[in-house]
């Protein structure tokens, strides 16, 4: 079949494509339906080619028919194919929900390109996921960051374009320090494709050059991710935006973030190089263990729920790291695994604010009191994933918890399984606070009384929180992949 | 039908009866006939499985395997059958109870009550009946946030701060140190089933084996072991049967039973007989037994006295399981039913008391058994058990647990036993004592009548019993204080079962 060669290419181009698209055609409702299409076809995509790969292989692509090296490689192994999934499930999932969260949180005449601006974020996530090119990686990369600071400044409140700001400068230094980075590889090797820079790398690795490479473009990453102390754009770009970037941002951007973290650390300098040479582990850990520790603590005392989920995040990306820092197989897999599990979590909780936010128009603690009774379909999904975040038996979260913890104790490194469980339980506290409000509060009865969500609204919810708890009980697909995709990445044989 | 079948029906059918419960939320009546229904039901299950059950292949049903080899499963061995047999026999009696308690005192939110309750027990069956540390992890968080809405059921700003309280302690301890344990444990073994003789290998250094230990047990936070015993006295804010039924039976004989159960399967009797940490805890188990009675002796209000005894009765419970010897762990499991029939009495009557004349402290109980002589005998029965006074079935299990002591050769914890026995009488048989000789105050009013209905215009002194379905319920928990006495022998053969 022509068409699936050509799905590795088909994935990016299908919402690079629809963009433009929504913004000439020009009427609200098709620019919705076309986003939506474009979003539901790259993630029958992405399915299709997670079990080309699973079952024979990475999938590599020579884009305009030059080969690599010199050309262009679209490159897929389990792990790029695993992310991919994510991406492009989440992102669908995010635009079935948007129509009606968009008409209540964006202006009219921003809405068209607002799904514009949408499809050029999935656009370069996945681009970023399948490509094999470095200097192409940074080109998704700006695509979507570029898009992304469109998204957060159309958020209702004003402090949108503020935070959208803060984002653009922090975001501009990362891409920039990414650049830098990948020029000074490419000074050391003559080469942009990521293989051959593994290839090549050992050979120049004991020079200042590649240092300073490597450490521009951990920083630049570590922006993009958000690690501690790179994270102050993070907590108002996610409140400000509207619901459904904070959603998407939360599900998507952090999460490839950290697989160019992944794919550089382990698929292109090499365990050695980084964790031998270079302090990255130690470093990754430490900053880790701080931003769990600091992440969970501050967002206990926030009063808006989604600056709350913000801070959480941030703590989340510090389990990652402090994962990924361990250096083991089984660390590598925790991070993979928590990287799935936290997307559908935070997802979850972004979505069913989103709902809150149509229904009463704002996320505080104190709005959300007595909610519980008027939109309880909602306010249950708050609840279970909350939960799946604490890291509740039989649900995702559960398993993530058990493979960071299992990760550290492996290494004999107990005090880190004490930090990732004193994060759980600081999760316990400030995830009980929103259920506390919405449960045994009363609601405050000179307000209107409010309807339950729209069922557009919460059937993705819902399937989320689904995906939540059965990823809680079968983990086939998630510790499978992650597994399989752990042993490619650590055998160096993608 | 064959006990694999019984076995695949004993945790839906509670959960059933939760689905049915919400959806008959308009009709109370109905919705009172699915939980009686539901609860009677579970114990003929229980019962029949029990009957069907062969120990030497017993089934095994397997509902997942989320990580390969590690299973969420059920399969019922000797202790939990009896943990099963107790809890399932005590639903249906404390619906009764409930049905009259929560109608006439006009509790609000009734059928979140009774769903919540369904989904308590299911959870604790899947506890009684886990084949392995994580399934029985699983149903140990189900069970703590099952109960959280019955704790904060009035909605107060004191019942939101008991609910807290309990939350974070049940939570911060069972992930802070029993997930620990437990994923140390898989690291250590490759496996969390629960296998007779313990899972670690020979060569484990007897210091990790302590550190796990340590854990697993202060983990168990529903077992109630000092210093993590708060939540239970901050639970007495619920509903009275909440009290009776889960924090007297199910939620904390959970704690108690989950400790018994990975001594004998996890750790193994012959190891822990060995581990100083063992000994350790045997003696903070002492601790907490003499200190939580002398607590019970200054509580004024009568539940919270009953809180505080039942905390120092779980540490009878646990000093059996640490002591290593097997009289320690068959004592400590028949405890496990003797305590729950006397303390699910005591509680019974102190709701049955706040029902009919509104009164919480002891100091408020002068006389009243002149008023409600059914209550107070049965109180005196309740209170004789703890105590473990013939013939009543606390007696066994205080002669077992004395006899483990003995074996052990730690003679200071059977000065401990015998002087808590006192200590119980100090602070129980004060109740009853005061009900019926106590001089009544003058102001003996007829506030109380009011609420049950009765005549208001009857003599002040007059006899005023709680609804009859409360004393039906008190009626059969007291009686069954005075059978096990005779009947001991049953559950003795079923625990010795366990230890061969």
């Amino acid at each position: 079949m022509i068409l699936l060669d050509h799905l590795p290419v088909l994935v990016v181009v299908l919402p690079l494509l629809a963009a433009p698209l929504c913004v000439l055609i020009g009427q609200q409702r098709l620019a919705w339906l076309i986003a939506l299409v474009a979003a539901v076809a790259s993630a029958s995509a992405a399915v299709q080619l997670l079990w080309q790969v699973s079952h024979s292989g990475s999938l590599s692509y020579a884009l305009g028919g030059w080969a690599p090296p010199w050309g262009i490689e679209y490159r897929i192994d389990l792990l790029g194919g695993y992310v991919l999934l994510l991406v492009t499930v989440m992102a669908a999932l995010v635009l079935s929900f948007a129509r009606r969260s968009v008409e209540r949180e964006v202006l009219p005449s921003q809405r068209i390109n607002f799904y514009a601006a949408l499809l050029l974020v999935q656009a370069g996530l996945t681009g970023i996921v399948v490509t094999g090119d470095a200097f192409n990686l940074f080109v998704f990369l700006e695509i979507a960051s570029l898009a992304s600071y469109a998204l957060v400044s159309m958020g209702p409140d004003r402090r949108a374009l503020s935070a959208a700001f803060n984002y653009l400068v922090m975001g501009t230094i990362g891409a920039t320090f990414i650049l830098i980075g990948i020029g000074f590889l490419y000074m050391m090797t003559g080469t942009l494709n990521m293989q051959d820079l593994a290839a090549r790398l050992p050979a120049v690795a004991d020079s200042r050059t590649v240092r300073a490479g490597f450490a521009f473009l951990s920083v630049g990453v570590g922006l993009k991710l958000a690690l501690f102390p790179l994270h102050f754009w993070l907590p108002n770009a996610y409140t400000y935006a509207p619901s459904v970037v904070s959603a998407l941002l939360a599900a998507t951007a952090t999460k490839v973030a950290l697989y160019i973290m992944l794919r550089l650390i382990f698929g292109v300098f090499g365990l050695t190089f980084a964790f031998e040479q270079m302090p990255m582990g130690a470093l990754l850990i430490a900053l880790g263990v701080v931003g769990v520790l600091s992440g969970s603590l501050v967002a206990l005392f926030q009063d808006n729920v989604k600056r709350l989920l913000a801070y959480s995040s941030i703590a989340q990306v510090g389990y990652m790291a402090l994962a990924m820092g361990l250096g083991s197989a089984t660390g590598v897999t925790a991070a993979m695994l928590h990287l799935f599990n936290h997307a559908l979590m935070k997802g979850a909780l972004f979505l069913a604010l989103g709902a809150v936010t149509y229904r009463i128009g704002a996320t505080g603690l104190k709005d959300l009191a007595g909610l519980g009774k008027q939109m309880p379909w909602t306010c249950a999904a708050i609840a279970i994933a909350g939960l799946s975040l604490i890291g509740v038996p039989a649900s995702a979260g559960f398993i993530s918890k058990w493979y960071l913890v299992l990760a550290t104790l492996e290494q004999g490194l107990w005090p880190l399984a004490l930090v990732i469980l004193v994060g759980s339980l600081l999760a316990l506290v400030y995830v009980w606070r929103i259920i506390e409000s919405a449960y045994f509060s009363p609601w405050d009865n000179s307000r209107a009384a409010v309807q339950e969500a729209p069922l557009s609204m919460l059937l993705p919810i819902w399937l989320l929180v689904a995906g939540n708890l059965y990823f809680g009980i079968d983990t086939d697909l998630t510790v499978g992949v992650a597994k399989q995709a752990t042993a490619v990445l650590l055998g160096g044989t993608p | 039908m064959s006990a694999a079948l019984l076995l695949q029906w004993i945790l839906p059918l509670p959960l059933l009866g939760t689905v049915a419960i919400v959806l008959c939320h308009r009709h109370p009546n109905w919705r009172e006939a699915v939980t009686l229904a539901t609860s009677a039901l579970l114990f003929i299950l229980v019962a029949w499985l029990s009957a069907e059950l062969s120990w030497e292949q017993p089934p095994k049903l397997v509902l997942a395997e989320p990580l390969p080899g590690l299973t969420l499963a059920l399969s019922p061995e000797p202790l939990g059958i009896l943990f099963a047999l107790v809890a399932s026999f005590l639903w249906p009696v404390t619906s009764v109870y409930a049905i009259g308690y929560m109608r006439s005192h006009g509790e609000s939110h009734q059928t979140r009550f009774y769903a919540a309750f369904a989904v308590s027990i299911a959870a604790t069956l899947g506890i009684a009946l886990a084949a392995n540390m994580f399934t029985l992890f699983l149903f140990y968080e189900l069970l703590t946030l099952a109960t959280y809405p019955l704790v904060t059921h009035s909605g107060t700003a004191a019942a939101k701060r008991a609910g807290r309280l309990y939350l974070g302690l049940l939570m911060g301890t069972s992930i802070g140190f029993m997930l620990l344990a437990m994923v140390w444990t898989w690291q250590l073994t490759g496996t969390l089933d629960f296998t007779r003789g313990g899972i670690y290998p020979a060569q484990t250094e007897s210091w990790i084996l302590g550190t796990l230990l340590l854990l697993f047990v202060f983990g168990t936070g529903k077992a109630a072991l000092m210093p993590f015993h708060r939540w239970l006295p901050a639970a007495m804010v619920a509903p009275t049967p909440v009290s009776a039924l889960l924090h007297a039976v199910a939620v904390v004989k959970a704690g108690v039973f989950t400790v018994l159960k990975l001594v004998v399967y996890l750790f193994g009797l012959e190891r822990i007989s060995t581990l100083a940490a063992a000994d350790w805890l045997a003696y903070l188990a002492a601790f907490t037994i003499i200190s939580a009675s002398l607590v019970a002796l200054t509580q004024d209000n009568l539940k919270a006295r009953l809180a505080y005894s039942t905390i120092s009765q779980l540490g009878y419970i646990l000093l059996g399981a640490m002591l290593g010897v097997a009289a320690g762990v068959t004592g400590g499991s028949l405890h496990i039913v003797m305590h729950a029939f006397a303390k699910i009495t005591l509680f019974f009557c102190a709701g049955a008391i706040l029902v009919v004349t509104h009164k919480t402290q002891v100091s408020q109980l002068n006389g009243l058994g002149r008023r409600m002589p059914l209550t107070m005998l049965a109180f005196a029965v309740g209170s004789l058990s703890i105590i473990g006074l013939p013939p009543m079935g606390g007696t066994w299990s205080k002669w077992l647990l004395i006899q483990a002591t003995l074996d052990s050769g730690a003679r200071m914890l059977t000065l401990v036993l015998l002087a808590s026995s006192l200590l119980n009488i100090a602070y129980l048989l004060v109740v009853p004592v005061r009900g019926f000789f106590g001089r009544a105050e003058a102001a003996v009013d007829t506030e109380g009548a009011d609420q049950t209905g009765t005549d208001t215009g009857a003599i002040k002194a007059g006899i005023y019993e709680a609804p009859w379905a409360c004393l039906l319920a008190i009626g059969i928990t007291a009686t069954g204080c005075i059978v096990l006495f005779f009947q001991a022998d049953a559950i003795l053969q079923l625990t010795e079962g366990l230890l061969q």
